[in-house]
């Protein structure tokens, strides 16, 4: 659904970045896991225990042909039957964009773990603006296509997007990373909302200090 | 107890190991009691001298303990040498496998067909048996072996019920499952189709009211009719179009009668008649109605996730897209009762148009699946890797 067939030598970026806020030992959700590029990268350098819900029949296969937990199933209808707290944490790497249902998805990922990894294409930055702004289209993410219809997010929205979404869904972010770039917390969503073409955000329930 | 003192060879060739007497009855779910139990099994591979590499392979309704090799009463080859075997999925160079023919089969476990205590046949007299207590004549088979654990419980259909009863009777016992073209309950529909089948039997005169082999006689029209309709359910409309759509049988044009003018007709007459020569009627009664009686929720105040709870065992689902036998929907509502009870789950659907009978067809995806499911499941053990012996 993400990765085509032979691309699973490249470790992903928004991969890496997402790994570095999962612990050894924690029990993860990878929500679209793909054909398990994440969880093994999250098994092998995190020492994490990952489990995968993926709706494409292929990716579940190869998943479980490489010895990896993995459930077909649909995000936007299968999420309501897992417990409450089951996870330390849950991902959805490229996937919120994706989702027919994305604020039910992060409502149900925010109550099935203790914090919700996210990353995403952000569409709040400076060159999507700038070219919005002088050409009257929107701009493409990708750097192997510009048509608006082949290729990007089915939802795109900026990090400030996300923010108010997670808001919505009782989550404050603890984290921002910038895929292939630093990290920061919520005081860096204004710049980064700017600068990054990617992000990672890290989340918590509840209110974050001085919200 | 020497489990080799219990163990009887009978005249046919087949093993077989006694799990009752009357001192200690065998324990049913109808409340009653059998004095005199024996389960006829097959194993495969060497037992680990840690005794960590047993897998149990438990076998659908109409087949028998020979799932590796070939039978030597009826001479039919190994039913599922896709699966089990040297470099199969279950590797028989690294596991240990035991099948064992279930409780009322006809393969030389206690059943219908067999004599009771007092030397006349059970017939219908046998006592009505369920899914658990197959798994606890398993189980009482695994125990006189002196067996304790099982790192893979594996079945298909029937099989696959009794792999999940295995995980809820001994959760403690088994380090992994894999369920296969199953449900956590009978369906309407299955429970119906059976019905169609047991009415035809009984309604053979040969049935004799279940004494048929005291009378001399076999129920072989009801028992072939019984296995047609059924047979029909395991396939899928794509296949059957695919195979058979309405060509004609060895001939040109219709015969305006009731002869096998299509290619399906003559198909299912032949699954009936090479069926009745090595399945005994009243077992399949008896297979059928603990099918029929098979619903894990109901046991467990109507919720499903209850009956997994705290279950340690990790599970691999499969189901074939094209199965209306027991529907990926089913499976999806199993597994979705995995998940709520918080078990290490996987579920594979496989696309096919094979129906609810492609787990004994070759299915590259299947294999690799299972095969990538029991290697990391193994690995988890500690047990040794594939090719590593």
């Amino acid at each position: 659904m993400k990765s085509g067939p032979g691309t699973h030598q490249i470790r992903r970026a928004d991969h890496v970045a997402i790994s570095q806020f999962i612990n050894p030992g924690e029990l993860v959700l990878d929500v679209g896991c793909g054909d398990g590029q994440l969880m093994e990268l999250l098994q092998v350098e995190r020492q994490a225990r990952a489990r995968g819900l993926e709706v494409e029949s292929a990716g579940v296969n190869r998943c479980v042909a490489k010895g990896l937990a993995v459930v077909q199933g649909d995000a936007d209808h299968d999420l309501p039957v897992y417990p409450d707290n089951a996870y330390d944490a849950a991902v959805l790497s490229k996937t919120v964009q994706e989702l027919a249902r994305p604020k039910f998805v992060l409502g149900e990922l925010a109550r099935i773990a203790r914090k919700v990894i996210v990353s995403f294409r952000n569409y709040g930055h400076w060159r999507v603006r700038a070219a919005l702004l002088t050409t009257g289209r929107v701009p493409s993410l990708s750097s192997s296509s510009s048509d608006w219809w082949s290729d990007g997010a089915r939802r795109p929205c900026s990090a400030r997007d996300m923010a108010d979404l997670a808001r919505e869904v009782g989550l404050h972010i603890t984290a921002i990373a910038a895929v292939g770039g630093g990290t920061g917390d919520h005081s860096s969503l204004t710049r980064l909302n700017w600068t990054a073409e990617e992000l990672v955000f890290v989340m918590e329930r509840g209110a974050a200090a001085g919200e | 107890m020497s489990s080799q003192a219990l163990t009887l060879s009978g005249t046919d060739g087949l093993r077989r190991l006694s799990i009752a007497s009357p001192d200690q009855p065998f324990q049913l779910d109808s409340g009653r009691r059998l004095d005199q139990v024996e389960i006829a099994y097959e194993t495969w591979g060497k037992l680990s001298p840690t005794r960590d590499n047993v897998v149990i392979v438990c076998h659908a309704l109409t087949l028998d303990q020979f799932a590796a090799s070939p039978n030597p009463v009826t001479g039919r080859p190994a039913w599922w040498p896709t699966v089990v075997g040297p470099g199969r999925p279950v590797d028989t160079d690294r596991f240990y496998v035991i099948c064992s023919n279930i409780l009322g089969g006809c393969m030389g476990t206690t059943g219908p067909a067999s004599k009771r205590p007092d030397g006349s046949f059970w017939g219908t007299d046998f006592p009505v048996i369920t899914v658990a207590d197959m798994v606890r004549a398993q189980i009482a088979l695994l125990d006189g072996l002196e067996i304790k654990d099982v790192f893979l419980a594996v079945g298909g259909s029937i099989g696959g019920m009794q792999v999940l009863e295995w995980t809820i009777q001994a959760p403690d016992r088994v380090f992994a499952a894999i369920p296969i073209a199953v449900a956590a309950r009978q369906s309407a529909q299955n429970i119906g189709f059976y019905e169609v089948g047991r009415q035809a039997i009984m309604a053979d005169p040969n049935w004799k009211n279940g004494a048929y082999i005291a009378a001399g006689t076999r129920p072989d029209r009801g028992l072939a009719v019984a296995r047609m309709a059924a047979h029909i359910t395991y396939l899928s409309e794509s296949a059957l179009k695919r195979k058979f759509d309405r060509r004609l049988q060895d001939r040109t044009s219709k015969t305006f009668g009731f002869d096998a003018d299509f290619q399906i007709e003559s198909y299912l007459r032949h699954q009936g008649q090479i069926f009745v020569d090595r399945f005994d009627a009243n077992s399949y009664l008896y297979i059928t109605r603990a099918m029929d009686y098979f619903d894990i929720a109901a046991d467990h105040a109507g919720q499903l996730a209850n009956a997994f709870r705290g279950i340690k065992t990790r599970f691999c689902v499969f189901s074939f897209s094209s199965d209306w036998h027991y529907t990926p929907e089913e499976a999806r509502d199993l597994v979705r009762a995995l998940n709520a009870a918080g078990c290490e789950t996987s579920y594979v659907s496989i696309d096919t148009d094979k129906g609810h009978d492609a787990f004994f067809v070759e299915e590259p995806e299947f294999e690799a699946a299972m095969t990538g499911f029991i290697d990391a499941a193994a690995e988890a053990r500690g047990l040794a890797k594939r090719g590593s012996l």
